[in-house]
């Protein structure tokens, strides 16, 4: 476990996954590679279909990949040692999503939100409370510390969504269209804070979006068509 | 944290109304098992106001509740002197109605000797009849009070005593009278009837007949044996007290009795499906934050606290707040509603039970959710 300066936080080497069999099957990956270092910023783009949700799913450890293999943060993960509960813990610890919408528990404050992921984790509710806070605090949000989800702004709640992605201190973070909802204003803010995460934390970003303006926010963009990586680099 | 009392008190008034219409279908159920409880105990209460353990009864007839039957008055002193026999009284059962207060009364008459087998064993209010006529105690469910006076037939009676709970098998309430007032009521002829009965040359009609004679017997004595030596008889039937007891539950109320049973096995297999519709919508509707909280890296048992939690509290509630609701209106009801301690454990236990079961449905298909649900909008 752990990774070591040396090593891709995010290490794929020709992965392939398909849906169904037969006539029925659809190739939504081919033989993907690709690595990704701490600190980077990384884009999926391609047209819908392309293949870029199952990539994603894929480094989220919620789909299986049909053959190749695939590194988080140093772990070689489905070579028949993990179990379901296994790949849960992974999320829980080194991963964290965002979402297009931000997908916070409506029945919880911003607070409790993020205080969630860190008790999961074994933090005690008072520490893990307190923990939350300071991370509100930090992304500029802590003013609406107790607000339902329902009264925040998109802009808002998409800040409390990624204090919540932050709150176990992930190295990997996975977005899925994180400015889609919000103007070009707060997508930048939001990209920004992207960003300086990535720096401070050592974490590497990446996100699926079609949203043109943020595109110069990305370090590279990796371009998916019918299943297949077009690696473009853009640094 | 709970994240079932979260998710409650995020959604309190949906919670409480959900729980207020299981409280009424459980208030509904309850009752029924009420309902059922009372037709059985009503239907044994008129036959054990006596506290006796022998019935005399007309020959080849299950009387006097199951069938008429009528035995000469003087079969009484014949009962009395059988071996082991203590006490006998005559007695006679009938449904009059009467007006009182304007309103129509449809009363069940019992006649007794008073100081014999017969009368009612426990007053509520009031004293024993101490005349031999127009004396008369009154169920409080006839709405009679203590000096009101009411006609029977011919006659007017005064209200000395009341009883509590004695009613016939249809649920008529109960009026005890003296022996000699319910023959009169039950046997004398209009005295224009009377009339033409002797013009015709016939003789005038006894009235010395009863429909039963009730006997104690002693401690030793075994009410079978005092029966059999009745049935020795030929022009007479007897049974113990056990016996009258099964053939009104068997025979006069069974059913009704089954018909009620019947209702509300359906009743309580309804309920358990609304409960596990309502489970199972609760669970669907949150099938996106589960989707959510697996994807954040949740573990199943938090999952699953969070619908069997939601599951047991919606019961448990829905539960208590039934019998509450039962328990304050039962006695509104037209007919009794006895609803004893364990009815309502054994149904807080069947409703725990719908509720598990429940929520293993939404549990099932909380588990199924895939986590790439949450991403993607």
């Amino acid at each position: 476990m752990g990774s070591s300066a040396a090593t891709p936080l995010i290490e794929l080497r020709d992965v392939s996954k398909h849906f169904g069999e037969g006539e029925a099957r659809v190739d939504a990956l081919k033989e993907v590679s690709l690595s990704i270092s701490a600190g980077e910023v990384v884009a999926l783009l391609g047209p819908s279909g392309s293949g870029k949700t199952t990539l994603l799913n894929v480094i989220g450890c919620i789909l299986e990949p049909a053959s190749g293999w695939m590194r988080l943060d140093g772990d070689v993960v489905y070579d028949n040692r993990w179990l379901r509960s296994d790949l849960r813990r992974l999320r829980l610890d080194k991963i964290g999503f965002i979402f297009q919408f931000h997908n916070l528990l409506p029945f919880l404050d911003a607070t409790d939100n993020v205080a969630l992921v860190l008790e999961l984790a074994g933090a005690e509710h008072a520490e893990a409370r307190r923990r939350a806070a300071a991370l509100l605090e930090y992304l500029e949000v802590a003013h609406r510390r107790n607000a339902m989800p329902s009264h925040l702004s998109g802009g808002e709640g998409q800040r409390v969504a990624i204090a919540r992605a932050l709150a176990n201190r992930p190295r990997i973070i996975l977005a899925d269209e994180p400015t889609a909802a919000l103007d070009s204003k707060r997508a930048g803010i939001v990209m920004d804070l992207l960003r300086k995460l990535a720096r401070e934390q050592d974490a590497a970003i990446v996100a699926v979006t079609h949203d043109e303006k943020i595109f110069d926010r990305f370090d590279r963009i990796f371009h998916l068509r019918d299943g297949r990586l077009d690696d473009k680099g853009e640094d | 944290m709970n994240l079932a009392y979260r998710d409650i008190r995020h959604g309190l008034l949906r919670f409480l109304l959900t729980c207020v219409g299981l409280s009424l279908l459980m208030a509904v159920v309850l009752s029924m098992i009420g309902i059922y409880n009372g037709l059985v105990v009503d239907a044994l209460t008129i036959a054990r106001a006596p506290a006796t353990d022998l019935w005399v009864v007309e020959s080849n007839t299950r009387g006097p509740f199951a069938e008429a039957s009528r035995v000469p008055g003087d079969t009484r002193e014949a009962v009395a002197r059988l071996h082991g026999v203590v006490a006998a009284g005559s007695v006679t059962y009938q449904t009059v109605e009467a007006e009182h207060a304007g309103a129509k009364l449809r009363l069940y008459v019992v006649g007794f000797e008073p100081g014999r087998p017969g009368s009612p064993a426990r007053l509520k209010a009031g004293r024993p009849i101490a005349q031999s006529h127009y004396e008369m105690i009154a169920d409080f469910r006839t709405g009679l009070a203590l000096g009101d006076r009411i006609r029977l037939g011919r006659s007017s009676f005064s209200v000395v005593g009341l009883v509590e709970n004695h009613v016939n098998t249809g649920g008529d309430p109960a009026v005890y009278i003296s022996l000699l007032d319910a023959q009169k009521l039950q046997f004398e002829l209009s005295p224009s009837a009377s009339r033409v009965q002797i013009a015709k040359g016939g003789l005038p009609q006894t009235k010395d007949t009863v429909n039963a004679v009730v006997a104690r017997v002693h401690p030793n004595v075994a009410p079978a044996a005092a029966a059999d030596a009745v049935r020795r008889w030929k022009h007479l039937s007897a049974m113990t007290q056990a016996e009258q007891e099964l053939i009104l539950t068997r025979s006069v109320v069974d059913r009704a009795r089954r018909q009620i049973g019947l209702f509300m096995a359906i009743l309580l297999a309804v309920s358990a499906v609304v409960i596990a519709l309502i489970i199972y919508t609760m669970t669907m509707e949150k099938l996106k934050q589960i989707a959510t909280l697996k994807l954040i890296g949740a573990p199943d048992r938090t999952i699953v606290g969070l619908i069997v939690q939601q599951a047991l509290a919606l019961g448990g509630i829905g539960w208590m707040f039934g019998l509450v609701l039962v328990l304050a209106v039962k006695d509104y009801f037209p007919r009794r509603v006895v609803l004893d301690p364990e009815n309502a454990i054994v149904l807080g236990l069947i409703v725990f039970m719908v509720c598990v079961a429940s929520s293993g449905l939404g549990v099932r298909a909380a588990l199924r959710v895939d986590p790439a649900t949450a991403l993607g909008g």
